[in-house]
């Protein structure tokens, strides 16, 4: 006797919880390879899930087993050439021994990494465990012109496609036994009047008077059928009203250096600094938009092509890019709807003169707005008036401006994490 | 001569053709005396394969990291293509479940259903080992069982904490098993409604045990020992013999598990006991499935209800399935369970069919005799390691050229012992049995005492089988058993009455020079 059962449709992931445990469990181990996974790996791989290996002696699950050593006796399939009595020098010369039977120990325990892919998902809560925005305190509500709809109790007024059922028949029904309660009593006393007189002696009886009390009871009874089931006032809504939100949007500023002693390099690793800050901030906003600026002794808001790959050679005024910044802010992104962040990545470059205006700029103008700079410095050399300048920025907003230098690629996300860890006070 | 009608051709299967050839393998199966228990047959996708595949083939289990890693490994080997998925799965349980993937050709579904649902089935229900080990009507109330136990647990003692007492159990589930004591049978029921009870009386039992405050006296005194005058070690040593089942002896005798502790123990421990005739029988199992499937499929073929194209693609597989790579091949890893078993089956078969002399000699009971009488009788009565002893004819020797090696430590060369000669046979023969004999694979240790009356350190003997040393892998057991003991653990390792080597846990601080 046999039956089909069709699974197909059944719940298909049975060992999320196991997988799960899994991966809490080796937390540090898989942290400490996702680090190395995002130093190496290339810009545009880093929206894809991740192959992970962490080492297989840290989670195997140890039993007792035979070690190396000893006697022992192994039957094989194949034999060609072997004679009974045959010497064979053991592979690998010698000592110990016990390298016949490295492959009998129980799946693949012998490998020495375990290796297994994330999900892009888990690669990211990975990439950005411990991190979290710095002043991201909510700008004052007072600030908000973005409204969410909530519901907020029960309201008299309202579109038919709120009403609130079960509150308008319970009103309803207050009403009616309101309504009816006198007229019912005043109808029970007709009626025994009624009866009191019907039940006296034919010739006692006043025919007027029954009558008339039979005139009332009929009109009362008009009156209690007149109390509407339901109606206009007994209905009741769901109310809703607007409560201001705060911001769900953010916008990033790119900001690079392109002139002539930017090379590529310094471009990747500037980029992979971008893309990590846009994948940090993606997680925390619903919309985080993209803007481009590019400078060498003129900012130009460019697409994102040509703001990594295009060329273009000269001198350096980094004003120029921060004044264009401070432009788009007032035209696009008012600071009261939008979470501004700035990315300036450089090679320290700068006139000298124009270092100090930068600082102005920053001080005057565009610090105020934003929720944070960050400043990288691609350099392997020393600072320069740029680096400065913004020195005295950083302290004068130490919680909202973080500048670093990078030296080379691998500083990238131990400077990321840096400039984002999660602050002990907090 | 037939016409030939098959029920369907191609590669596409639907519910209706699957049911049709369900039910002509069903003929042929009962021609074949093959009895089973009710097949459940399950349609899944590769993902719930995997899934299967992570919990052990446990249609439901409770949840640790461990199978969280398995999921993990299969999934990358999967995605990767370095290995296929099993065409199917098959649980020993009543009615037996069988997983078919979707995936699969019409060939491979009917393949699949001989091979696991008439030929493991049967094996299940018919194999002494399972009949005495296993029952197969309970497992699954059992899992169920388990699983709601060890959630609730969870919940009421936090996660990690359970976490870590199933590591420290996994480590020994190995040793969780009676090996010559028939276990009661498992049921849901009956342990959802003993459970509180037992953990109840469980506990007054081991407070007895290390009770501190002295019992009254014997009466007639104790005897006088110049070495013990106040008859201290009268009693002799706790436990008077050594046990094999470790987890059994933790359950009933650690001194401080909380009774919930113990019931998750006794939980590892049922549960490997489970497994433990499927570890037994790997060649067997595996062989009689192949054989029934070869078998079948081909009876399927001559009454012409399955096509050419169905039964090429079919020998393509089945070829595959019994291939046997040679020592030196890169490929080459180990015996191939199903090579070996089908080989055998396939021979004791043509012994009974057309015994040649040499038969005659080797094999004097069967030789000649009713072909399925006598595979049924192999099929019911042996494990792998009796199974061996008793069916291996030099004729499947000779075709897998098979030899033995011996490797010993205090040899400089490694020797050739035996190979498939007339000298050879027998040799082979009882090395490759020895080869799957559980006791030999898995190192032989033992309870040997608790100090119930000293410092509660527990001791294990472990005899060494040949010289051959543990792995580095002791410690860590050890220490995941000092977990569960609560009190020093040591270990010696015993080659005759002779201690080579000890190891305890929790280290000493001062390495003594001892060893």
């Amino acid at each position: 006797m046999s039956y089909f059962i069709d699974r197909r449709l059944n719940d298909r992931h049975k060992s999320e919880v196991n997988r799960q445990r899994f991966l809490d469990r080796y937390r540090t181990h898989i942290k400490r390879s996702v680090e190395e996974a995002v130093n190496k790996r290339s810009i545009t791989d880093m929206e894809r899930g991740e192959k992970v290996s962490i080492p297989a002696r840290d989670i195997s699950e140890p039993v007792f087993q035979h070690g190396p050593g000893g006697k022992r006796t192994v039957v094989s399939p194949g034999n060609k050439e072997f004679v009974e009595g045959d010497r064979l020098r053991r592979p690998g010369g010698g000592g110990g021994g016990g390298a016949g039977e490295g492959s009998a120990s129980n799946q693949g325990e012998g490998m020495d990494e375990f290796a297994f892919s994330l999900t892009r998902e888990e690669f990211l809560d990975f990439v950005f465990d411990g991190l979290e925005l710095p002043h991201l305190e909510r700008k004052a509500l007072l600030d908000l012109e973005e409204v969410r709809p909530v519901r907020a109790g029960i309201a008299r007024e309202g579109v038919p496609a709120r009403i609130n059922i079960v509150r308008s028949m319970r009103e309803a029904q207050a009403r009616r036994i309101a309504m009816r309660a006198p007229i019912k009593r005043a109808l029970r006393e007709a009626t025994e009047a009624l009866e009191a007189e019907e039940r006296k002696d034919p010739v006692l009886r006043n025919p007027a008077r029954i009558a008339e009390l039979k005139a009332e009871i009929e009109r009362l009874e008009k009156r209690l059928d007149a109390v509407p089931f339901i109606d206009t006032y007994d209905l009741r809504y769901n109310n809703l009203i607007n409560q201001p939100q705060p911001s769900n949007k953010a916008v990033m500023f790119c900001v690079m250096d392109v002139s002539g002693s930017m090379t590529q390099s310094h471009k990747d690793i500037a980029k992979r600094f971008f893309l990590l800050l846009y994948l940090f901030l993606e997680r925390n906003y619903e919309k985080v938009e993209l803007v481009f600026v590019r400078h060498h002794t003129a900012a130009k808001e460019v697409d994102e092509d040509e703001f990594f790959y295009s060329r273009e050679t000269g001198g350096t005024i980094v004003s120029s890019a921060l004044s264009l910044v401070d432009e788009i802010i007032r035209d696009r992104y008012p600071a009261h709807q939008w979470n501004l962040y700035v990315a300036q990545a450089s090679d320290g470059d700068n006139w000298d003169d124009d270092s100090t205006t930068c600082r102005q700029l920053l001080i005057k103008s565009l610090m105020p707005r934003l929720q944070y700079f960050t400043y990288v410095e691609i350099t392997p050399h020393a600072h320069q008036a740029l680096w400065e300048e913004y020195e005295s920025v950083q302290a004068e907003f130490p919680q909202r401006f973080a500048m670093r230098q990078i030296v080379e690629a691998g500083d990238i996300y131990p400077v990321f994490r840096e400039l984002f860890r999660r602050r002990a006070e907090r | 001569m037939t016409r030939r009608k098959p029920i369907a051709t191609g590669s596409d299967w639907n519910f209706e053709t699957l049911t049709a050839y369900e039910r002509e393998i069903a003929r042929l199966a009962d021609e074949y005396r093959l009895d089973t228990y009710p097949n459940q047959i399950e349609i899944i996708t590769s993902e719930q394969m995997m899934d299967a595949y992570a919990s052990v083939g446990m249609p439901i289990g409770y949840h640790h990291w461990s199978f969280g890693k398995q999921f993990l490994a299969v999934e990358q080997a999967y995605r990767r293509g370095q290995m296929g998925l099993a065409y199917e799965l098959v649980i020993n349980s009543d009615p037996c479940i069988a997983y078919l993937m979707e995936e699969n050709t019409l060939m491979m579904q009917v393949l699949v259903m001989a091979h696991a649902c008439y030929g493991h089935n049967s094996f299940f229900k018919g194999n002494y080992l399972f009949r005495t080990w296993t029952d197969a009507s309970a497992i699954v109330d059992y899992l169920v069982f388990a699983r709601r136990y060890v959630s609730e647990c969870e919940e009421r003692h936090g996660v990690a904490a359970v976490e870590q007492l199933l590591d420290a159990c996994h480590a020994l589930q190995n040793y969780g098993v009676d090996r010559y004591k028939r276990p009661s049978p498992i049921s849901a029921e009956e342990e959802a409604r003993r459970q509180a009870e037992r953990a109840e009386y469980l506990q007054s039992q081991v407070n007895l045990l290390w009770s501190t405050i002295p019992e009254h006296r014997p009466a007639h005194g104790p005897e006088h020992d110049e070495e013990d005058p106040l008859g201290l070690h009268q009693y002799g040593r706790y436990p008077a013999e050594p046990q094999e089942n470790l987890l059994y002896f933790i359950e009933k005798n650690a001194p401080l598990l909380e009774p919930w502790q113990r019931e998750i123990v006794r939980i590892v421990r049922k549960l490997a006991q489970y497994f433990y005739p499927q570890r037994q029988t790997q060649v067997m199992n595996e062989g009689w499935a192949t054989f029934w499937h070869y078998t079948l499929m081909n009876r399927l073929y001559d009454e012409g209800l399955v096509d050419e194209g169905v039964i090429l693609e079919f020998l393509q597989s089945h070829t595959a399935v019994v291939s046997q790579q040679s020592f030196d091949s890169p490929y080459f890893n180990g015996i191939n369970p199903y090579a070996l078993g089908f080989a055998m089956y396939s021979d004791i078969k043509r012994i009974c069919q057309e015994p040649t002399a040499e038969d005659r000699e080797w094999f004097p009971d069967i030789a000649g005799s009713d072909w399925l009488e006598t595979l049924h009788f192999a099929m019911r009565n042996f494990k792998d390691e009796s199974f061996i002893q008793q069916f291996l004819s030099p004729k499947v020797i000779r075709d897998l050229k098979l030899f033995t090696l011996v490797d010993d430590d205090q040899d400089e060369m490694l020797t050739i012992e035996a190979i498939h000669n007339e000298r050879g046979y027998r040799r082979i023969r009882e090395a490759l049995s020895t080869q799957y004999a559980l006791s030999v694979r898995e190192p032989n240790i033992q309870v040997w005492e608790a100090d119930i009356r000293g410092d509660r350190s527990l001791t294990l003997h472990h005899v060494q089988d040949r010289r051959r040393p543990l792995a580095k892998s002791v410690y860590p057991v050890l220490r995941h058993l000092h977990q569960l003991w609560g009190f020093p653990v040591k270990l010696l390792s015993m080659e005759g009455e002779e201690v080579v080597r000890r190891y305890q846990w929790p280290l000493p601080a001062d390495l003594e020079g001892r060893g």
